[in-house]
């Protein structure tokens, strides 16, 4: 299972994990990471918003896209990220196309489980755009303070 | 009108670089149909009953000449010679090659257009008063938070897999022409006791197989904070939409099921949010709004004599004139209405040489600026009086000037059957049909504003629930019929029609629609529209005119 990494702008491909995984399930029955680094796989129907508490312990995030089309894991990264501050991994496992990665990593995931998939269409799609108008959980340019800058510069 | 700066453009040139490639692998047999799918709906690209179709967004259905002039070269050049205007303001071609879109693409990105989520389950283009900036009454334009929408929901990352498609309306007038009732979100910008200027945000409203009226979530939004309470909309929908089932996954669903708890919902995320980022700063929103500065109207008066006396030399010119023409905020300006529902054509048609007349006409007569209108017709936005009768003589000329704004033969229609794999039946021959029985323009005048609408289809894409007379088509054992709905509005007395009864079939439905007409003529107050006359008197003496005379089968 490879897994794309994106660390500080440059990206990675390995088949290594954080740690064990606990579900969020198991964690509800009392499992709980001690000694050493886990990680803690969430279900795309969790408010992440209430495990503020629990995903600190963990050092990375799992949020599950069942299908491509199932968009609920953006919002829970963003969540995660912006609104949690979450620094550890996020990583987003299922069915994670090529052509939807820009969103993934815009949303806050660093982290993406690409199976056997095309390494390179990940590279370009990954770098396909080179501003963006909305501000997201990523350090992506974004427009509005690309224009001020040049207004600045003007 | 908002001009691209360079950001704009490279985002647009990026996304058909991007598109590009993606063409290239679904042709090299890379991309299956099925995993390119998700794809060219993104970029507007539809594959329908013969040939794909390719959704260009006009947003909030401004146009320029220049624009207007490159969408009749696509036509020309990619299509056969003509494009579709469709109820969203935007435009379709319906004979593309898929091997040419990445062209179509950059050809229109030379001119600024894009097809950029006119499709697929993500926020769609936006969709506004085609009035704006030229009609009374309007708070400030609306325009101009089109485009802050434009900008912000173009490829949001968070918002591009939503458990349905998503429509956004924006009005800044009480005169609704944008239809923001029936919308995912509608926005009406006001200004409150106070003097200051906020949206009422209405969320929820559709058609369908579920009509709904959308419900007001929030009656005063301070219009700084717009993006970040479309934000906290999208997310609560986003999370909670239904996506088990493709007819409960629209935010109507969600919102009617209970709208004190969406709204709760809404309000929740709402306070929890980083409105200093999310919200547009004041600075972006100066800068789009010096695009929308009003033109550099003439100071006339109010009545010309040049016009005064063209409607008394030609009775047709006047009757194009008092049907047509809708008054105009700065004096001696009209706003000129080009039908492009001519009887006996497909509602919404348009040929590329009509194109560039319209184009010719806006940048001579209109300071450059067409818009389109969400019943499939194009308006030039300021025309003065004094130029009328040119402008009339040029339209005649094209083709273009069909006398019958909002009248009985001012008919939306979807595509139907003629073209649409969803239809049950076609829509565009009865829209013909009804439209040749009332093609004698007085007593078309005469009947006055009566909307009829017709969807080929439970999906409604033509309007029917929001029809004066609605007509849906259905499909029994193999044969076309067709349903009658009565009541409905779109407008800012929005409603949804009623269903009267059995359907009816092909030869028998526009007679039927002329007992109801014949019916309103003969019961009728003075003054009174269809619609007006059909909710004092009730459905019931309606239904027995369609109902009580005919034989049964």
């Amino acid at each position: 299972m490879a897994t794309l990494r994106i660390i500080d702008g440059d990206i990675f491909i390995d088949d290594r994990s954080i740690g064990p995984e606990i579900t969020i399930a198991e964690w509800r029955e009392g499992v709980r990471p001690e000694a050493g680094r886990f990680e803690l796989s969430v279900p795309n129907t969790e408010d992440v918003e209430a495990l503020s508490e629990v995903i600190g312990r963990f050092n990375a995030v799992i949020l599950e896209f069942p299908t491509f089309q199932d968009g609920r894991a953006y919002s829970q990264a963003r969540i995660l990220r912006e609104r949690l501050g979450y620094k550890g991994e996020i990583r987003a496992r299922g069915a994670v196309l090529c052509d939807q990665a820009l969103f993934m990593v815009r949303s806050g995931f660093d982290a993406l489980d690409i199976g056997g998939g095309d390494v390179e269409g990940f590279r370009r799609s990954l770098a396909a755009y080179s501003a963006f108008y909305q501000p997201a959980a990523d350090a992506a340019p974004v427009v509005r303070d690309l224009r001020a800058a040049k207004r600045a510069a003007a | 009108m908002y001009r691209y700066d360079e950001f704009d453009e490279r985002i647009v040139r990026e996304r058909v670089a991007e598109f590009r490639g993606q063409v290239a692998r679904r042709l090299s047999g890379e991309l299956s149909e099925e995993e390119f799918k998700p794809l060219r709906l993104m970029n507007g690209l539809y594959l329908q009953l013969h040939a794909y179709m390719l959704r260009v967004a006009i947003p909030y259905g401004a146009l320029t000449s220049r624009q207007m002039r490159q969408l009749a070269m696509i036509a020309r050049k990619y299509d056969k010679g003509y494009g579709h205007f469709t109820t969203r303001q935007n435009i379709q071609f319906n004979w593309p090659a898929l091997i040419d879109v990445p062209d179509i693409l950059d050809d229109l990105a030379d001119v600024e257009m894009h097809a950029i989520q006119t499709s697929g389950n993500c926020i769609r283009n936006v969709t506004s008063d085609p009035y704006a900036g030229a009609a009374e009454g309007e708070v400030d334009d609306p325009r101009i938070w089109g485009e802050v929408i434009r900008q912000w929901s173009s490829l949001h990352p968070e918002f591009s897999f939503l458990p349905r498609k998503f429509k956004i309306a924006v009005t800044a007038n009480s005169a609704d022409r944008a239809a923001i009732k029936v919308h995912d979100i509608g926005l009406r910008l006001y200004r409150n006791d106070e003097g200051d200027r906020g949206f009422e945000v209405l969320v929820g409203g559709g058609l369908g197989r579920t009509p709904v009226i959308g419900e007001i979530i929030r009656s005063f939004l301070p219009e700084k904070h717009l993006l970040s309470y479309l934000e906290a909309v999208m997310r609560a929908y986003n999370v909670s939409g239904r996506r088990d089932n493709k007819y409960k996954a629209r935010i109507k669903i969600l919102v009617s099921t209970d709208p004190d708890d969406f709204r709760r919902a809404v309000e929740e995320e709402w306070a929890k949010s980083d409105k200093d980022r999310l919200d547009a700063p004041l600075e972006e929103l100066l800068r789009i709004r010096r695009h929308f500065a009003p033109p550099r109207f003439e100071k006339l008066g109010a009545d010309s004599a040049i016009f005064e006396a063209a409607r008394r030399q030609s009775d047709e010119f006047a009757r194009w004139a008092s049907v047509n023409l809708v008054a105009h905020r700065q004096p001696g300006y009209a706003i000129v209405n080009i039908s492009l529902k001519p009887i006996g054509a497909p509602p919404g048609d348009i040929n590329a040489d009509q194109m560039e007349a319209v184009a010719d006409l806006a940048e001579r007569y209109s300071f450059d600026e067409i818009r389109a209108t969400h019943e499939q017709n194009l308006c030039l936005p300021h025309v003065r009086k004094d130029d009328l009768y040119e402008v009339w003589r040029a339209l005649d000329k094209a083709g273009l000037a069909t006398p019958n704004i909002g009248l009985v033969s001012d008919i939306i229609a979807c595509p139907g059957l003629d073209y649409c794999d969803l239809a049950n039946a076609r829509s565009i021959p009865v829209a013909e049909r009804i439209a040749e029985r009332f093609s004698d323009a007085s007593s078309a005048v005469d009947i006055g504003e009566l909307k009829i609408k017709i969807s080929g289809c439970i999906n409604a894409c033509g309007h029917h629930h929001v029809g004066h007379i609605g007509i849906l088509g259905v499909d029994k054992k193999g044969e076309e019929f067709y349903q009658v709905t009565l009541g409905g509005s779109g407008a800012e007395d929005a409603s949804i029609g009623a269903i009267t009864g059995r359907s009816f079939s092909s030869s028998e439905v526009v007679d039927a629609v002329g007992r109801l007409v014949d019916f309103y003529k003969s019961n009728r107050r003075s003054g009174e529209r269809f619609l007006d006359a059909y909710r004092r008197l009730g459905p019931d003496p309606f239904k027995e005119v369609l109902y009580g005379d005919a034989p049964h089968h």
